[in-house]
């Protein structure tokens, strides 16, 4: 194996974990505040053309992360309404999310058909981002560094702030944080914001860097793979984060396969891969227990406080 | 004045029936406005959504034909729903339903007739229920969350599809296209005379009421309301609540299954890559907007159908595209949820509670 095969092979990688790792720890937020949004694929989507419109109108990219991240945000909104203010089931609720999230895109996408956009690469000098080593440091979207700082941001918000400590308190107790005077609901609110604007400019990578132009459910269900992420890595965001790597590489080796066609095996087995392996850990994990104990108690359940 | 949510104690029945009806209503009239608002003309559009179907006679068969599988697959989905096991991956399972009767299908080769036909579709029974085996293992076994294990089958389903059908499934006089060989007339449904209604819609009205008789009156349907009520009382009261998620998963998928049997032998009688149409996301939609009751789940699959139907009918009088009829749906599930606190709860307005001293 050349080394340019080893940069290139890299360069996928990041740039296919890149998405995953963001609408994870998102999503892993959301959790972590008590709710369960399974609407992460909608929002990756609304956030996937909202990006897209905006670049296209503004010439600005930069303009285009935000306008995902408010996309997304704004698609979360309607799930948080109805889970938060109307005590809709949480499972049924996000699901009709991400089936509004995948109609909406398609009709908003419609005029968009066709059209490309400058890609969103990397804004260091050519002399570092085309630099046959440094580009393997250089070489990457503004996108992928975001998610890459987030990471640990995302560490230390829950960790060591008060409002992150807050945040873990109304997700493992919810009625027990009310007493004491916390707004559940508020808390709840800020926190599916968060993961449906993550989710948002991770589906942007899709439109914005990846082809760079959209297509109707371009995201191919990696929203659904997010959502397992965040099971996978037991709630905690360094294993997350490994763990979108992880998928990453998977996704590569089904590219690699199609690309060199080193076909022992059909190409649709590599396809499959990423999911059969999703599945296999969840199995693992699952089994040792170790996941229901790292679980939000109140993941999934409903804020009934009695006054 | 405040407003103020008081719990029920019995769900009000009003609700259960009125709500999914005004869920209807209401997104047929926020369709108007968002059109309208979009330049589109919204009151053409959600006509021909929502009524057009209905009203031209040659379009019956058509919403028959669609609302056979939603009806088929909202039923299991609903059972399990109310033991709260969530199977998402109806669709996989639909999708390997009809490639295990494909598979019966091509090992008959030109033989048909009617063993044939019931073989190739107890197939799809069958493989609909063992693709929904794998969640529920892992579910009872591991404890592994079944909504991601049968969503990740799902897109598992439909690579198997694809290697199918672009490999050793391949028509050889297809032209190189990913698509089996068309089946032979003697190995399809039969079809009522100059119509494509076939014999799976019959089933498929009938299917409601066999449902109705488990879930309301047999010792399993009411464990099965048990076990999703609250899983201690469950135990209390010697049942078991692993059995109730094998039980209820199976039955999603066999459902799935058998209403992918009935897609391919009558209707498409060839399987490609467009095979997975949605159903089974869609039959989901069914499920709630028909209450998890199975006369519910009836209707609610005819009047999704009509969307669907109509969706294709406003593509070509409107210019909106195929995806509307998707956010229609989308919001109709969105009202049906938001109206679920009518059900059990009571809304109240009582006076500031200011002057009491609080």
């Amino acid at each position: 194996m050349s080394p340019d095969f080893i940069i290139a092979a890299i360069i996928t990688v990041v740039g296919l974990s890149t998405p995953i790792l963001l609408a994870g720890l998102g999503e892993l937020v959301v959790e972590k505040s008590g709710v369960l949004n399974l609407g992460v694929e909608g929002m990756m989507l609304v956030g996937a053309i909202s990006g897209f419109a905006v670049t296209v109108y503004t010439f600005n990219p930069w303009f285009g992360v935000l306008g995902a991240a408010a996309g997304g945000a704004l698609a979360s909104l309607i799930f948080a309404v109805l889970v938060l203010q109307l005590n809709s089931n949480q499972v049924a609720t996000g699901l009709a999310l991400t089936i509004f999230g995948t109609g909406i895109s398609s009709l908003m996408g419609l005029s968009f058909t066709g059209r490309i956009v400058v890609p969103f690469l990397s804004v260091f000098p050519d002399a570092l981002a085309k630099h046959e080593y440094l580009q393997l440091i250089f070489g990457y979207s503004p996108i992928v560094y975001f998610a890459l700082i987030m990471v640990p941001l995302t560490t230390w918000f829950l960790k060591s702030t008060r409002a992150g400590l807050i945040l873990r308190a109304v997700g493992e107790n919810d009625l027990s944080a009310h007493s004491i005077g916390y707004s559940v609901i508020k808390v709840r609110y800020a926190a599916i914001a968060f993961g449906g604007a993550m989710a948002g400019i991770g589906g942007c990578y899709f439109s914005m860097v990846i082809t760079p132009m959209w297509a109707e459910k371009m995201t191919a269900g990696r929203g659904w793979i997010a959502l397992a992420l965040v099971v996978f890595a037991g709630w905690r965001t360094g294993r997350l984060f490994a763990g979108a790597y992880f998928f990453g590489i998977l996704m590569a080796l089904e590219l690699y396969a199609k690309a060199s066609g080193f076909s022992f095996l059909p190409s649709q087995f590599w396809a499959a891969m990423p999911y059969a392996m999703t599945v296999i850990a969840l199995s693992f994990i699952s089994s040792r227990g170790t996941a229901g104990a790292n679980a939000p108690a109140c993941l999934g359940k409903p804020f009934l406080p009695s006054t | 004045m405040r407003i103020k949510l008081e719990k029920r104690r019995e769900p009000s029945v009003a609700m259960v029936v009125t709500t999914p009806i005004a869920s209807v209503l209401l997104t047929m009239l926020i369709g108007i406005v968002v059109f309208d608002l979009l330049g589109i003309d919204g009151f053409k559009a959600v006509v021909d959504i929502f009524l057009s179907p209905l009203l031209v006679s040659y379009k019956w068969q058509d919403v028959a034909v669609k609302a056979a599988p939603l009806i088929i697959i909202g039923l299991g989905l609903s059972m399990g729903n109310r033991a709260q096991v969530w199977n998402i991956g109806a669709e996989g399972q639909y999708v390997i339903g009809a490639l295990c009767s494909a598979g019966v299908g091509i090992a008959f080769g030109q033989t048909g007739g009617f063993f044939v036909v019931l073989l190739m579709i107890a197939a799809g029974v069958a493989g609909g229920g063992l693709w929904a085996v794998v969640p529920a293992w892992l579910r009872t076994k591991f404890s592994v969350n079944e909504i991601l294990s049968s969503l990740m089958l799902t897109y598992i389903s439909f690579q198997v599809l694809g290697y199918l059908v672009g490999g050793p499934w391949k028509d050889p006089n297809g032209r190189n296209f990913p698509a089996t060989s068309p089946l032979a007339d003697s190995q399809t449904l039969p079809v009522w005379p100059d119509s494509t209604v076939h014999l799976g819609v019959l089933i498929a009205l009938i299917l409601p009421f066999v449902f109705w008789v488990i879930m309301a009156r047999s010792e399993f349907g009411y464990q099965v309301r048990v076990v999703g009520s609250s899983t201690t009382a469950a135990r209390h009261g010697g049942f078991d609540s692993k059995r109730t998620i094998w039980a209820t998963m199976i039955i999603g998928g066999a459902m799935a299954g058998l209403a992918g049997a009935f897609e391919f032998v009558g209707v498409l009688h060839k399987m490609d890559l467009g095979f997975p149409s949605g159903y089974g996301f869609t039959a989901i939609i069914v499920a709630f907007l028909g209450r998890l009751n199975p006369f519910g789940c009836l209707i609610a699959g005819i009047v999704l159908a009509v969307t669907y139907v109509g969706g294709q009918m406003a593509q070509t009088s409107v210019h909106i595209p195929n995806s509307t009829a998707g956010i229609f749906q989308a919001m109709m599930l969105f009202f049906i949820l938001a109206s679920d606190i009518l059900v059990r709860y009571r809304i109240r307005l009582i006076a500031s509670s200011k002057a009491a001293g609080v």
